[in-house]
C-alpha cells in the first residue's frame, strides 16, 4: 500500500465559507481525507458533499460526550458528517480532528464513507464521534466540498487545514488482497 | 457592508489554489439547504420526543396496574 499526498490546505487569515478538492485524479485505490479545523464563530458539524450533489446521503454515527448522554443516530442532511468542531466557546487554539476514508471512489457503485473524529476542548463538554456514510450515487468522485453538516456555509477560522491522500494498493510491496 | 463569503479551491490536477467569492447561487442553494435541514431536524426531533413522552405514560400506566420496577424494567429492557 502507498499513500500520496495529493494536496493539503491551510487556511489563511481571512479564514473561508469551505474548502473544495476539484479534479481529483481517478487514479488511486481509495481517498484518505485528513481535517483539522476550527470555528471563527460557535462550535457547529461538519460535513463532506462529492461532485456538488446535495442528496442521496445516509449515515449512522456513534458519539460520545464529555458530558451527556452518548447517542447514536441517523440524521438526515445533505451531506455526510465528518465531526464536531471548536469556535469561539470552547478552549482558545484548539481544533476538531477528524479521518475520512473514501474506498473504490472512482468505482461505479455507491460510494463508502468511514469517519473517526474528535473535537479538543480542555473541559468537561467534548465530542467524539465514529460514522459510516453512504452515497448513493453510481458516478466516480472527482470533488469533495467542506461545509457544515446541514449544506450551509462554514466559517472556517485561519490555521485550519485539510490534506487529501490518495492510498494505492499493493504498489510499496504491500499485501494487496484481491 | 456585509462579510463577503470566499471558498478555497484546490485544483489537484495541478495543485493551484484560488480563494474565490461564493456566487450568489451558491449562497442560495446553501441557505435552502440549511432550511431544509432545519425543517427536517424539527419533524424528527419532534417525532423523539413524542415516542419518550408515550413511552413514559406507558411506564407509569405499567406501574399502576401493579407491576414493579423490575417487571418494568424487564419489559422496557
Amino acid at each position: 500500500m502507498a499513500i500520496t499526498l495529493i494536496s493539503t490546505v491551510s487556511v489563511g487569515a481571512g479564514g473561508a465559507s469551505s474548502i473544495d478538492f476539484n479534479s481529483i485524479p481517478g487514479t488511486y485505490t481509495d481517498l484518505l481525507l485528513e481535517i483539522s479545523v476550527r470555528s471563527s464563530s460557535t462550535t457547529d458539524s461538519m460535513g463532506i458533499r462529492f461532485n456538488s450533489n446535495g442528496s442521496s446521503y445516509s449515515m449512522r454515527r456513534l458519539i460520545g460526550l464529555g458530558s451527556g448522554t452518548p447517542f447514536s443516530d441517523a440524521p438526515s442532511q445533505p451531506t455526510i458528517y465528518v465531526g464536531d468542531y471548536p469556535g469561539t466557546g470552547q478552549t482558545a487554539n484548539t481544533f476538531g480532528n477528524f479521518q475520512v476514508y473514501m474506498p473504490n471512489y472512482s468505482g461505479s457503485t455507491y460510494k463508502s464513507v468511514s469517519v473517526d473524529a474528535v473535537s479538543e476542548n480542555n473541559a468537561t463538554a467534548a465530542v467524539q464521534g465514529l460514522a459510516a456514510g453512504l452515497w448513493s450515487n453510481t458516478s466516480a468522485i472527482t470533488s469533495i466540498s467542506l461545509l457544515r453538516i446541514d449544506g450551509a456555509s462554514p466559517s472556517i477560522a485561519q490555521y485550519s487545514t485539510a490534506s487529501l491522500y490518495g492510498v494505492t494498493k499493493g504498489s510499496s510491496g504491500g499485501v494487496t488482497v484481491a | 457592508m456585509s462579510e463577503t463569503l470566499t471558498k478555497i479551491v484546490v485544483d489537484c490536477s495541478t495543485g493551484e489554489q484560488t480563494i474565490v467569492p461564493l456566487t450568489a447561487e451558491e449562497i442560495a442553494q446553501r441557505e435552502a439547504d440549511a432550511t431544509a435541514y432545519a425543517e427536517a431536524k424539527a419533524i424528527a426531533d419532534a417525532e423523539a420526543a413524542a415516542k419518550a413522552t408515550a413511552k413514559a405514560s406507558a411506564i407509569s400506566k405499567l406501574g399502576a396496574l401493579g407491576l414493579s420496577d423490575a417487571e418494568i424494567a424487564a419489559l422496557t429492557a
